[in-house]
């Protein structure tokens, strides 16, 4: 399981409806059903996705992001999602937008442009990262828009986004399950913009 | 070439002949009756002294009765929708590819019914049945249906067949119709509706087609006002007017240009001769026309014409669709194919949107396919997958006791 699912059920209310945007194969879907019941609609576009969404018993709706949200309505789920998807879209802030107008509250993850590896692999060998969980490679990346955890605070800030939570971790493809807290965490969350190689918000307008 | 090309088109539509070997295939089947020895009174507010359905099941229907579909036809449909009447059969029922052992809509997991809808000419109360009251055909004087009267009759059927719930009510076109108003009316005897290629109601160019259509029937000399019977003739010329501008209307264009482009038939256009010049189209929309013409009712086909029209799933909910789905328990899928214009994917999303907006849950998918309205009819691989994916999900909650509904 990825590691954002974890901090994702710890803010997420029980019964309370949910909009998963980019909800890939309904994952994440299915463990907040059945961790706290709630009711939970995903958008997907990816055919494959779709079609194991639906084997997963999980609702989904065939759409395109950039093409906004227009067919919800304002306030109309208690927490939309948008997990490893921000970066793929051809517009983040126009889908945030759209996101803090159709959710009461919105939880974000994506991963941090600003990690340490990521420097490292720019400052040495002067190519596009290339990582085990990002291994595309610049010109056939599903990934446009990278930004670094820094990036996304100044967003928030010109946009005038409250940040009710922020969760920062180490790693972003290991299975979260199988191990504790990191005894890197302190590190991390005093240095996210280095040390997270992801990072995960909760914000509300 | 292109002859050849347009032969296997067409048996394309339903499947080959009958194959005792096929394991896929339902294999033989039988039509059955039901006679409601009641009278049955119509939203028109008319009653028919009593009605007959013909229908049809395939699969076994389980010791809870849960696992029961009702499979609801389109314009010129009837219940034979999968498996062959005799060995000699030259094409398996209309959804042949969606019916069987091991199909979407598998047999080995659900029992299905389908029916041929009150008004219809293949087995069911309809214009050309007798007319007790006046022991001649109805013609005419056929109570008009809308598709409510067609929701009523099944639910009628259903009781006779000992079925509490269906677990879906699956129908493509005015069949989806028939499902949404299913779910409306009986919101507690479904727990899925399959919608697929079809529209809270109809746009004013759809109707404007389907009046052409019925302008050709009723201007044809041997109309006789709907009475032809009487006369011993049938307006065939002007039921093949109508089938051949529904049918261009069914497809899309690209796939019209990609089977039979500008390629003659007869004739040639070299200067300096004069030929009979025949397009490969101009033949195969008489070929469709006269074979429809042959085997179905004009007064059917006017009577299923004008229930298309007529259905507005919102007309009694303030047109309000949201309203109206409010009324709904049901889970619903919803499918569109990306070339079909007589319902577009536009349409369908409507519905999702109105769905979404009732807090009822559903999914939505939007097949990329060239073969127009047809493509729900048609082997489209994505499709066979996707509503695969859906009914078998489905199939494992027939196994729940307790009847409980996933309804928010």
């Amino acid at each position: 399981m990825r590691p954002d699912f974890l901090t994702i059920e710890q803010w997420v209310t029980p019964h309370s409806r949910i909009l998963d945007l980019g909800c890939g194969d309904g994952a994440l879907l299915k463990f907040l059903q059945q961790k706290k019941q709630v009711r939970s609609l995903g958008v997907e576009i990816d055919a494959n996705n779709i079609a194991a969404c639906i084997s997963n018993g999980i609702d989904v709706i065939e759409q395109d992001l950039d093409q906004g949200l227009a067919n919800f309505a304002d306030n109309s789920f208690d927490t939309v999602l948008l997990t490893q998807t921000l970066q793929a879209v051809h517009r983040p802030d126009f889908v945030l937008q759209e996101m803090l107008r159709v959710g009461k509250e919105c939880i974000i993850t994506f991963p941090n442009f600003g990690h340490w590896q990521a420097r490292r692999y720019l400052l040495t060998r002067g190519k596009m990262p290339v990582s085990k969980f990002m291994p595309h490679e610049w010109y056939n990346t599903p990934n446009i828009h990278f930004c670094t955890v820094n990036d996304f605070e100044v967003l928030c800030e010109q946009r005038d986004i409250s940040v009710l939570h922020r969760n920062f971790q180490a790693a972003n493809y290991r299975d979260a399950t199988a191990s504790g807290p990191s005894v890197f965490s302190p590190i991390v969350d005093r240095w996210p913009n280095l040390f997270a190689a992801q990072a995960v918000y909760h914000v509300t307008n | 070439m292109k002859a050849d090309t347009i032969k296997n088109n067409s048996e394309a539509v339903a499947g080959g002949q009958y194959d005792a070997a096929d394991k896929n295939s339902i294999g033989l089947v039988e039509t059955q009756h039901f006679i409601y020895d009641q009278p049955f009174r119509t939203s028109s507010g008319r009653d028919l002294p009593s009605i007959e359905l013909a229908f049809e099941t395939y699969g076994t229907l389980n010791s809870d009765g849960r696992n029961a579909v009702l499979v609801c036809h389109a314009l010129s449909g009837d219940h034979h929708a999968a498996g062959y009447h005799h060995s000699d059969d030259k094409k398996p029922g209309w959804w042949n590819h969606y019916i069987g052992p091991g199909k979407a809509i598998d047999t080995g997991l659900f029992y299905v019914v389908s029916v041929n809808n009150l008004g219809g000419c293949s087995g069911s109360t309809g214009p050309s049945s007798i007319n007790p009251n006046t022991q001649t055909p109805w013609g005419p004087d056929f109570p008009t249906l809308r598709v409510r009267d067609w929701v009523a009759s099944q639910h009628l059927l259903m009781g006779h067949l000992g079925i509490e719930q269906w677990a879906a009510v699956i129908g493509g076109s005015l069949g989806g119709m028939q499902a949404l108003r299913w779910a409306l009316e009986y919101p507690a005897l479904l727990r899925h509706c399959v919608v697929l290629a079809s529209a809270m109601k109809l746009s004013a160019q759809n109707i404007g087609f389907n009046n052409t259509a019925r302008t050709a029937i009723t201007n044809d000399p041997d109309f006789h006002d709907g009475r032809y019977y009487d006369h011993q003739t049938r307006p065939k010329n002007g039921l093949a007017i109508a089938r051949m501008i529904g049918h261009i209307t069914y497809l899309s264009g690209d796939l019209m240009g990609e089977r039979f482009g500008r390629e003659l038939r007869a004739g040639s256009f070299t200067q300096g001769v004069e030929s009979n010049l025949e397009f490969q189209v101009e033949s195969y929309l008489r070929h469709q026309g006269d074979k429809f013409a042959a085997s179905f009712d004009a007064n059917t086909y006017l009577l299923m014409l004008r229930a298309l029209d007529y259905f507005d799933l919102a007309r009694e909910y303030g047109d309000d669709p949201v309203a109206a789905f409010r009324e709904a328990q049901c889970k619903f899928f919803v499918a569109s194919f990306t070339s079909d214009w007589r319902f577009s994917p536009a349409r369908s999303r409507e519905m999702v949107d109105a769905l979404i907006a009732a807090e009822k849950p559903v999914s939505y998918v939007e097949i990329e396919s060239s073969l127009g309205h047809d493509s729900f009819l048609l082997p489209v691989q994505r499709y066979q997958t996707v509503f695969s994916a859906y009914m078998h999900k489905m199939s494992e909650e027939c196994e729940i006791k307790g009847g409980e509904l996933n309804a928010s």
